[in-house]
């Protein structure tokens, strides 16, 4: 399985490392929502198709990815930087840390 | 600065770390192993949006100008930058001083230098079979037009992280972890034998 760097370009899955579902959203640490806690920790789509994924170029530029792959074929159809991530980013805001 | 000792010596015992021409060389020795032994060897990075402003330093400190792109970079033989990573170059120098030299042009505002002179060992591979040797270490590709002269890669072989950096044509000088550059020096070694190797 290839996946194409948006830095790197296209590098084998060795140098990968896979850092979880891409469609978790964590709480706020002090939230006290168990149902929200449980849900973040435990609860996953399983698809059979496309899933958004969080993978980390650890051999490589060490960029943490956002990546969609089919679960039945492998095939990745979207790679892009988290950083910059127009969520994380509008949280942040929101969060005053921008 | 403490005087550095390369972790390739000593080497009374073992064939492949002594100078000399070793393998198959009655054919004509086709690569070329030597340790570089940079006195600087850095890490830049910048914060998101102030990349412009590291790269201008860079060409400040080092007269070194980076092409755009991913992997770009350049070497006038005794220094040499090249990105690696999104916003993050390796800039190496042949002398020492290179991180108090950059002390007051990345600025805190600007990004972090991160001294890795002791950290790292530089191997240079050269000769008209450098492509085909690393080619058997590296799953990436070392043809000029995609990998120009002057331009990095960040990879790894087994789990040896290496940066690559073509510094000519035919040659490459390659940046790994120095706990890990005996036994990888070695495995060039072997993987140089067939075409015939000098250590120089």
């Amino acid at each position: 399985m290839l996946i194409t760097c948006p830095y790197c370009g296209p590098r084998d899955v060795i140098e990968f490392t896979y850092q979880g579902d891409g469609n978790r959203e964590r709480p706020q640490p002090a939230s006290q929502d168990l149902d929200a806690w449980n849900a973040y920790v435990y609860d996953r789509l399983n698809p059979a198709g496309d899933h958004n994924e969080i993978w980390q170029h650890s051999g490589g530029c060490r960029a943490h990815l956002r990546v969609v792959r089919n679960t039945l074929t492998h095939e990745i159809s979207s790679v892009a930087f988290t950083r910059g991530d127009h969520k994380v980013a509008a949280r942040h805001k929101a969060e005053g840390k921008l | 600065m403490v005087e550095r000792q390369s972790p390739l010596e000593p080497a009374p015992l073992e064939l492949e770390l002594r100078t000399g021409s070793h393998g198959d060389f009655e054919h004509g020795i086709e690569v070329i192993l030597s340790e570089t032994r940079p006195g600087s060897i850095l890490q830049l990075a910048a914060w998101p949006g102030r990349e412009k402003e590291l790269i201008a330093g860079i060409r400040t400190v080092t007269g070194l100008a980076l092409p755009d792109g991913a992997g770009a970079g350049s070497t006038d033989g005794a220094r040499s930058a090249f990105g690696f990573a999104p916003g993050k170059f390796t800039v190496v120098d042949e002398a020492e001083g290179l991180a108090s030299a950059f002390a007051n042009v990345v600025t805190p505002a600007i990004g972090t230098v991160t001294d890795l002179s002791h950290g790292r060992t530089a191997i240079r591979i050269a000769g008209p079979k450098a492509e085909w040797v690393l080619a058997k270490f590296f799953a990436i590709d070392f043809a000029l037009p995609a990998f120009p002269v002057g331009a990095g890669r960040s990879t790894m072989h087994h789990d040896v992280f290496a940066q690559i950096q073509r510094t000519g044509a035919d040659q490459f000088d390659i940046y790994v972890f120095r706990s890990f550059a005996r036994s990888f020096w070695k495995a060039l070694c072997h993987a140089g034998e067939e075409v015939g190797y000098e250590v120089q």
